[in-house]
């Protein structure tokens, strides 16, 4: 039976991780390799490096990260934040990332998706989608959340599966930081709609979350950063409580 | 132990050298048919779309090589599709040595299919020290259906042959690069013990 899987998140900045990050094993709190070596241990089924470094070296800086983790690490790993072209999935899959992730330039572009798609194909194209509810209605955002656009979350989702995306990272932006649970309505129903994975995103506070997330928002996997970045949940008791839930991981 | 891993220009191969680096070998990535024939284990990767793959075979002359090929041959994932006799993927022939059309998933179940899937029912040294409903990963859309040469099989909405061998070819429908110490020492079977 297909696993649900659960996803730590990385905040990459100039090559080093960024926000949070608590482990007291480990010699250098910064270095991405040495925690992903860690997670990977621990049971984590795939990593996310976010990149939100905004400096004219990040490329190179971005591709020598994912080169070292790719060295290191056997589990699968993608990478997003700022990617816009072609040229840059290319360098990313080169150095051994195993999918990118998408956000406002496929916004921007729609085109793009279909692009790296036919080049790449949909198993490595990840569309990252953040929204919130404005007037009970779900918009996508740009920025972080910053900035709201004319679409909404469903539609687009729509359009991203039709393109030949092969993956959703949906982030709610009501519910991401407040650790108060995921947003399992929308959830379920993008899961519902579209025939692709959705990777839940923004609200993990503690295990029962995931359990719901998994359930309620029939999500195929769910993704975190803090929670499991200041040990307040390890990876591999929050797998034996899924498991003892009903619900199929991998241990 | 010269073990070649056939590059031409598809997908992600860097991360299955840096896995038999792990193992604590050498992989070198060529396309040179030379070099190929004469490698100890050849590895024959692939991620992409099936009928574009089998043009840059074809332009490359890989295609008439692969299959004469008497040392141990590993495909994954695409690759191993492209040893099937053919895939619905873009409508294209394969290379024709598993005897099995490679078909898509139905809409039952969500595709691609991503993530970690158990194996069973494994019957090679292959998956030697491996115990059944062990978990490894996966990525895809198209799938090799149940055959005389399955040698794993997985469960997606339907059985399907994870794993197929023929002779001194192996085809394995997931990544054991990306599937954590169970891929690796499945790898490190098919270098120590095939």
């Amino acid at each position: 039976m297909l696993a649900k899987r659960i996803i730590p998140c990385l905040d990459i900045k100039d090559g080093r991780t960024v926000k949070g990050v608590n482990f007291v094993d480990l010699r250098d709190a910064g270095d991405p390799v040495e925690l992903a070596e860690i997670y990977s241990k621990e049971g984590a089924d795939e990593l996310v490096f976010l990149d939100i470094s905004a400096t004219e070296q990040k490329r190179k800086t971005l591709a020598e990260l994912v080169y070292h983790v790719a060295e290191k690490v056997s589990i699968p790993f993608t990478v997003g934040g700022g990617i816009s072209s072609v040229e840059d999935v290319d360098v990313l899959l080169h150095n051994g990332a195993d999918k990118v992730s998408i956000n406002s330039s496929a916004v921007k572009n729609p085109q793009l998706i279909n692009d790296l798609v036919a080049k790449f194909g949909s198993q490595c194209i990840v569309v990252a989608i953040d929204a919130k509810q404005i007037d009970g209605e779900w918009i996508v955002h740009l920025v972080g959340g910053k900035v709201p656009t004319e679409r909404k979350l469903f539609e687009w989702a729509k359009e991203v599966e039709e393109r030949g995306a092969g993956e959703i990272l949906f982030t709610s932006m009501d519910h991401d930081g407040t650790k108060d649970g995921f947003a399992n309505e929308a959830l379920s129903k993008l899961s519902t709609e579209l025939n692709i994975p959705i990777i839940a995103s923004g609200g993990a506070g503690n295990m029962q979350h995931f359990t719901d997330t998994f359930v309620e928002g029939k999500a195929d996997a769910a993704l975190a950063a803090s929670v499991f970045h200041f040990k307040e949940i390890g990876i591999k008791d929050l797998k034996e409580e899924l498991k003892d839930k009903g619900i199929p991981v991998r241990l | 132990m010269k073990i070649v891993i056939i590059n031409y220009g598809a997908g992600n191969i860097q991360s299955i050298k840096f896995a038999i680096k792990r193992l604590g070998y050498e992989a070198i990535l060529s396309h040179d048919i030379v070099e190929i024939q004469f490698a100890d284990k050849v590895i024959f990767p692939g991620v992409g779309e099936a009928s574009s793959a089998m043009s840059k075979l074809r332009a490359s002359g890989l295609d008439k090589l692969i299959p004469n090929l008497k040392q141990p041959v590993l495909g994954i994932c695409l690759g191993m599709q492209l040893m099937c006799h053919s895939s619905e993927e873009g409508d294209t022939k394969g290379l024709g040595i598993f005897d099995v059309d490679v078909i898509k998933f139905t809409n039952e179940v969500k595709v691609p299919q991503i993530g970690w899937n158990q194996i069973t029912n494994l019957k090679s040294e292959l998956f030697k020290n491996i115990e059944d409903k062990e978990h490894i990963y996966l990525v895809h859309s198209f799938y090799a259906p149940l055959c005389k040469e399955t040698i794993a099989e997985s469960e997606y909405g339907i059985k399907y042959s994870a794993a197929l061998a023929k002779n001194n070819f192996y085809g394995t429908q997931f990544h054991p690069e990306k599937s954590s110490d169970i891929g690796e020492r499945i790898l490190e079977n098919f270098l120590k013990n095939i």
